[in-house]
């Protein structure tokens, strides 16, 4: 065997490693959890607010509606200021702007989650409290952090969309009579449609993991909210708030809430590699 | 304009989709080139396995197993962690698993000493018990809060969440803001059986998962009630009394005050040897000491 081949059986097997490490973990997972999913029914599970592990109630419905809330508001709030920054970034400003502001948004994206959170406590949440009412931990807290936290998702694949559609497309634009705006608008936009939409489902899914952030603004309360100001659970923070104490059943139905948000996730990831493809 | 998108998405395509690597070679030799690899990578991992388990070789000449409470595990660990540097012959596992599992290893024989922040029950009198430390549990409120007292009855109904305005226990009218513990926390647990008794905490109520996480939160919101280790309880936030006593250091060393548990050690029979040494070493003025420095009270 020569070293050429050598070197390449080599790094296959390092790639392999950490395919397999995706492997070990998804089987891990499933393994732990779904004896409890299977004991207490699917649809207990996942429909039932009741959440008493140690008294035997495993229900994470609220926790999913709240996930998906979460996430929500979180969408709401950062995908037009990403977008709106995105766009400007890619098409109205000059190259040399372009070359200090995009490593600053990056640079967004290097913050600890943890770090976000200790903001929102220490500056967002006694906002909310005192000038909105409620605990001030709350589903507006937890989306507002999260919608600062996806923008470097957003703007920088959604950049990379608009960078990629060919200037020829512009040029022929505003050749018809087109203004700047009106080319972004009906063209620039659609062509580059399905990378900024890859952009939204990789910043969703950025939302729906995150957890550190989560759990110290979102107030953690396990009843559905009735309004923004009320505090939720998500599923991860479910997961790293329980999981210090969790033995047996308990620790059991921790896995089993990694299933569903494994489900989630993986949905929203194929559904950003379909609509990539589909076009 | 339909036509643009379709030409630049299949650049994408293109650039994401690799063919087969030029150099790797094809078909066949590559299939059997995987599986080899494959093969071999998992015999590599579970090479592994066994090395890690044969490398947990057991070096100490003496070890204890001291299974039980997560309440107590913390303290336990720091007791050992100084036990053991005094005594370098001497290994001492600490394991967490909760009350009950303890009780019962220390039954079974399986642990040498079972740690539990709940008394013992009935049938399980039998063990020998060893009370190692006093542990409160503080009702705290903002310190702008002009409520000094709450009788347990109203405690529970408000963690219940029967009663959700702060003008029914004689405070400025406003929601209050409940705060607990994660479901599996000693001290949720604790609280829940001096306090709630078959009835449940409002699932309203914030979670917060440390004293200190719900210590800040109290200190920061003037409509928050909530409940620590007395011990951690500093002049940001402000304890309430329970039936008119508060947690003092005395009241709960003489149990006056009502939300107090003992923080045990069980074993089947009286400890001897390495284990009493040990059991020695945690009652003794330094051990104490040990335990009034991480917030507890003593029992000595």
């Amino acid at each position: 065997m020569d070293k050429g081949k050598f070197v390449e059986r080599v790094l296959f097997l390092l790639a392999l490693s950490s395919i397999s490490s995706l492997v070990i973990i998804t089987v891990f997972i499933f393994l732990e959890g779904l004896p409890l999913i299977f004991q207490t029914g699917f649809k207990d599970f996942i429909l039932s607010s009741h959440w008493a592990p140690t008294k035997g109630h495993f229900g994470i419905g609220a926790m999913i509606v709240s996930s998906l809330l979460v996430t929500l508001g979180a969408m709401v709030l950062g995908v037009p200021l990403g977008l709106a920054c995105a766009i400007v970034l890619a098409e109205f400003s000059s190259a040399r702007l372009r070359a200090f502001l995009k490593p600053t948004l990056e640079l967004l994206a290097g913050i600890p989650s943890v770090v976000y959170g200790f903001l929102g406590v220490i500056w967002l949440v006694p906002l909310i409290r005192n000038y909105l009412g409620g605990p001030g931990l709350s589903l507006l807290a937890a989306a507002v952090i999260l919608g600062i936290m996806i923008l470097p998702t957003v703007i920088s694949i959604s950049i990379d969309a608009l960078t990629a559609v060919p200037d020829i497309y512009r040029d022929g634009s505003i050749a018809l009579g087109a203004t700047e705006w009106q080319t972004v608008r009906r063209v620039v936009l659609p062509a580059a449609s399905s990378g900024i939409i890859t952009a939204v489902i990789l910043g969703m899914g950025r939302a729906v993991g995150e957890t550190m952030a989560v759990i110290m603004v979102a107030g953690n309360a396990i009843k559905l909210p009735a309004s923004i100001l009320d505090p939720v659970r998500t599923l991860t923070s479910n997961i790293a708030l329980e999981l210090g104490y969790a033995a047996g059943r308990h620790r059991e139905a921790l896995f089993a809430t990694g299933i569903v948000l494994f489900i989630i996730i993986m949905i929203l990831n194929l559904s950003a590699t379909l609509i990539t493809r589909r076009r | 304009m339909s036509c643009f998108p379709e030409k630049i998405n299949a650049a994408q395509e293109r650039r994401k989709r690799p063919g087969p690597a030029p150099g790797l070679g094809g078909g066949l030799w590559q299939n059997r080139m995987s599986l080899k690899a494959v093969s071999l990578f998992f015999t590599l991992l579970l090479l592994l396995g066994i090395a890690g388990c044969r490398g947990k070789a057991d070096t100490a000449s003496h070890a204890i197993c001291v299974a039980g409470s997560t309440s107590v595990q913390p303290f336990a660990e720091k007791l050992a962690e100084v036990y053991m540097e005094q005594h370098p012959g001497v290994r001492i596992d600490i394991q967490g698993g909760g009350s009950s599992a303890g009780i019962f290893a220390a039954q079974q024989g399986a642990a040498d000493l079972g740690a539990s922040s709940r008394e013992l029950v009935k049938a399980e009198k039998a063990l020998h018990e060893i009370p190692i430390a006093w542990d409160g549990i503080a009702v705290i409120v903002h310190p702008s809060n002009p409520l000094t007292d709450l009788t347990l009855e109203q405690l529970r109904l408000i963690f219940q969440g029967k009663i959700t305005d702060w003008q029914a226990v004689g405070s400025p009218a406003h929601a209050i803001d409940l705060i607990s513990r994660e479901e599996g926390s000693g001290t949720r647990e604790a609280f829940e059986t001096l306090v709630m008794g078959k009835t449940e905490v409002s699932p309203g109520a914030l979670v917060q998962d440390s004293n200190g996480a719900v210590r800040e939160i109290v200190a920061g919101d003037p409509h928050s009630l909530g409940y620590i280790s007395a011990g951690l309880v500093d002049d940001r936030v402000k304890a309430v009394a329970v039936d008119g006593i508060l947690p003092s250091r005395d009241n709960i060393k003489t149990q006056k005050y009502k939300l107090v548990r003992r923080f045990l050690l069980v074993g089947r029979e009286a400890p001897a040897g390495q284990c009493l040494a040990f059991v020695d070493f945690i009652l003794s003025p330094q051990g104490q000491r040990l335990l009034e420095a991480e917030g507890l009270v003593g029992v000595k």
